[in-house]
């Protein structure tokens, strides 16, 4: 005891040395991460720019000229408009099917890889590993490789494109469905075993009614995540509004009227789908309208 | 009995329930199986078997583990040439062959299991196992003449200037210019060294320890010139792509991050009193997000040329959308405690930012950041596709050209192993983070 007061000067004062080095020890450290993240963006950007066809210190100034053009040649032919909106519009239904399909399919196919990989409800528990790793893999797989490689096979068209979303959407909503099943309640699903219900029936009425809320917001969100990629795909030859949009700017000018509408068209449904989306996932999430 | 009538009643009530509850669990699948339908003659499904190219499927299997080496021989000048799928990168210098080909005067052609195709002066005899052998004598007055006579097996497309022969052991196509043989083997032909190289064949631990190979060049370092300098797999070319694809990603992730961070101070509501500026914040969010990757992409590539640049900044824009509304998110829901905390020290307003709000929300936005990143590279798979930039260009040259199925299937392993990484990668920090955290 006498030590501690006897030496409470100086302690302090070592206290706050010491206190003082980690915390500088600690700046430099987080300063030199610092200085390594930068340089690689900077590096990055060099080497990017090195290999872009047109420089971005060239480009900049142009960034607006595009738009600038496709507005002044929508504005020109103003009177067009209404009829090139209801001329695409068809194509943005199929865009907007490829992504509600896919969406749909993926979720089932997620709900059923879903259930299969959760511990505590799986068919066969032994294979849990195994429908974790197929998960993996179907997230893993850019949807840009299945469609190409349909569209060689299958011909250009909406087909290739749903199958594609679809499989990328199954592994993607299946693992963010596990993790909603690993916070189920159990006791419904015992007490269905009780009674001898199969497993289907345990899923189907045990589980599923708790955690459709969460599924069905993940779903929404992903639904607004597929419209995009439906419309991406479409660019490279699946159909829908992408498709129209490619051959709109591979005519070039002249036919930016088009191209004008397709973009508003896309623009709308985005932001509309978004809306929509965050409205009835805030609804789901704050407990109203238990679906 | 007025218990027994209400009980009536209440079961009847409750019955009556029952039954619309299970309609009502019906109406759903009925109402998805309504749009499936629906859906299933939209995109016209029933038409698919009929436009599906199953030669093509089998095509593409067949050429993503295997390949063919083609032994055609000139009718006119009768020179023979070998060349693994027919490209010139992947010919045989004149006078060596594979050791199933034996060339002299007649080429004798070993395709295997008892089939055995010869090149004679003036034709070809096929010998067929099971069936008999096959002669075809071509000259130019003729066409191309064969002894089947009118019994043509379905195997074999005969006609008076072109015969073409497909078993299980090969594929001949006779026709009065040229006749040609394909083998197939399995494997990806020439993926190391090309058969100009003098490390062709060579074994591993040949190259590494046995003696030098090219008096000029160091095994080593020779093996790995021929290797990266691969003209028919164009290794180095490939892995710049992969790299270029995941420069995209990380340029546009981390610059979107960068921008998106001080536009969301000013897009939270605990940061910013000013409607205005709150509401015109956020409507620049939403609206750089609801334009897209793709529209952004088109838009930047007119302005900066295609390359990996565009990509970048295609990811840069869109994304800082979405971070921006998820950093202003987190950002309404920090602690104010530790803010007022700094303050009392009387911290200036900087100061306040940097040690009351950035430590509590740093793990949130770097777990987004990581999220996103490895979500990006597969999304600059596709936007590489469609600027020409990465390893989506030369995946989506590689199916166009509809040739080299093994190259394309070779990309696909590479696009996994690169997003399976970052997926890994990303996962580790982010774990990493949240414990520190």
């Amino acid at each position: 005891m006498a030590e501690i007061t006897s030496s409470v000067g100086p302690g302090a004062a070592h206290m706050r040395d010491s206190y003082m080095t980690l915390t500088r020890q600690r700046r430099i450290y987080s300063g030199m991460i610092l200085i390594v993240f930068v340089a690689l963006m900077a590096a990055g950007f060099v080497v990017a720019d090195d290999r872009n066809a047109g420089g971005f210190w060239n480009g900049l100034p142009n960034v607006l000229a595009f738009p600038s053009e496709v507005v002044s040649e929508a504005a020109a032919k103003i009177e067009r408009l209404p009829g090139n909106l209801a001329k695409f519009f068809p194509a943005l239904i199929e865009t907007i099917n490829i992504a509600a399909v896919s969406t749909l399919v993926g979720a089932m196919l997620g709900l059923a890889l879903s259930l299969l990989s959760t511990r505590g409800l799986a068919r066969f528990p032994r294979l849990i590993p195994l429908f974790r790793r197929i998960m993996d893999v179907m997230r893993a797989i850019p949807e840009i490789v299945i469609a190409l490689v349909l569209i060689f096979i299958m011909g250009g068209g909406p087909v290739p494109a749903m199958i594609a979303i679809a499989f990328h959407t199954g592994g993607a909503l299946g693992k963010l469905f596990s993790e909603v099943n690993e916070n189920a309640d159990l006791k419904p699903v015992e007490g269905l075993e009780s009674v001898g219900a199969t497993w289907i029936q345990r899923m189907g009425l045990g589980v599923i009614p708790q955690v459709a809320p969460n599924y069905l917001s993940y779903g929404l969100m992903r639904f607004e995540i597929n419209i995009r990629a439906s419309a991406i795909l479409g660019f490279v030859g699946a159909g829908g509004v992408g498709y129209e949009l490619r051959n709109a700017m591979s005519w070039g000018q002249g036919r930016f009227d088009e191209a004008a509408a397709i973009f508003l068209l896309l623009f709308g449904a985005i932001v509309f789908f978004d809306q929509l989306s965050s409205h009835y996932r805030d609804k789901l999430t704050s407990g109203e309208g238990r679906a | 009995m007025t218990v027994t009538a209400t009980t009536a009643t209440l079961k009847a009530e409750v019955t009556l329930r029952m039954m619309s509850r299970r309609l009502a669990a019906f109406r759903l699948p009925a109402l998805i199986l309504a749009y499936l339908t629906y859906i299933f003659f939209a995109f016209d499904i029933p038409g698919l078997a009929e436009r599906a190219r199953m030669d093509n499927a089998r095509l593409l299997v067949a050429d993503s583990y295997s390949y063919k080496t083609h032994v055609t021989r000139d009718n006119r000048s009768g020179e023979v040439s070998i060349a693994i799928e027919g490209e010139r990168k992947g010919s045989y210098p004149p006078g060596t062959a594979p050791d199933w080909v034996r060339l002299g005067d007649e080429t004798v052609i070993d395709l295997g299991g008892g089939h055995v195709v010869t090149y004679t002066a003036d034709g070809m005899t096929y010998e067929v196992p099971g069936f008999g052998v096959i002669e075809a004598i071509t000259s130019r007055s003729g066409g191309v003449v064969t002894n089947l006579g009118d019994a043509v097996p379905d195997w074999i497309n005969a006609s008076d200037n072109r015969v073409a022969i497909t078993t299980e052991a090969g594929r001949v196509t006779i026709t009065r210019n040229r006749t040609e043989v394909f083998r197939y083997s399995l494997g990806w032909e020439l993926f190391f060294f090309t058969l100009d190289s003098p490390y062709h064949g060579e074994g591993l631990a040949a190259i590494l320890f046995g003696p030098q190979i090219d008096p000029t060049r160091d095994n080593l370092q020779g093996a790995w010139q021929d290797f990266w300098g691969n003209q028919m797999w164009r290794h180095s070319e490939v892995a710049w792509a992969i790299f270029e694809t995941i420069l995209m990603a990380f340029l546009g992730t981390m610059g979107a991050a960068l921008v998106a961070l001080p536009l969301a101070f000013l897009a939270a509501r605990n940061f910013t009193p000013f409607m205005i500026v709150r509401f015109a914040v956020r409507r620049v969010f939403d609206f750089v997000r609801g334009v897209d990757a793709l529209i952004w992409t088109i838009v930047l590539a007119r302005a900066f040329g295609p390359g990996p640049l565009t990509g970048a900044l295609a990811i840069l824009v869109t994304d800082s959308g979405s971070f921006g509304k998820m950093f202003s998110e987190a950002l309404e829901n920090v602690d104010r405690r530790q803010i007022e905390g700094v303050q009392s020290t009387g911290a200036p307003t900087l100061a306040r930012y940097r040690f009351g709000v950035i430590p509590q929300i740093t793990p949130i936005l770097l777990s987004q950041v990581l999220y996103y990143l490895e979500s990006n590279t597969r999304s600059a798979t596709i936007i590489g596709a469609i600027t020409g930039g990465g390893i989506g260009l030369m995946l989506t040259q590689a199916i166009i050209t509809q040739k080299d199925w093994e190259e394309v299937s070779y990309y696909i392993t590479l696009i996994l192993i690169m997003v399976t990484l970052m997926d890994w990668l990303s996962g580790i920090l982010r774990r990493r983070l949240i414990k520190g955290a």
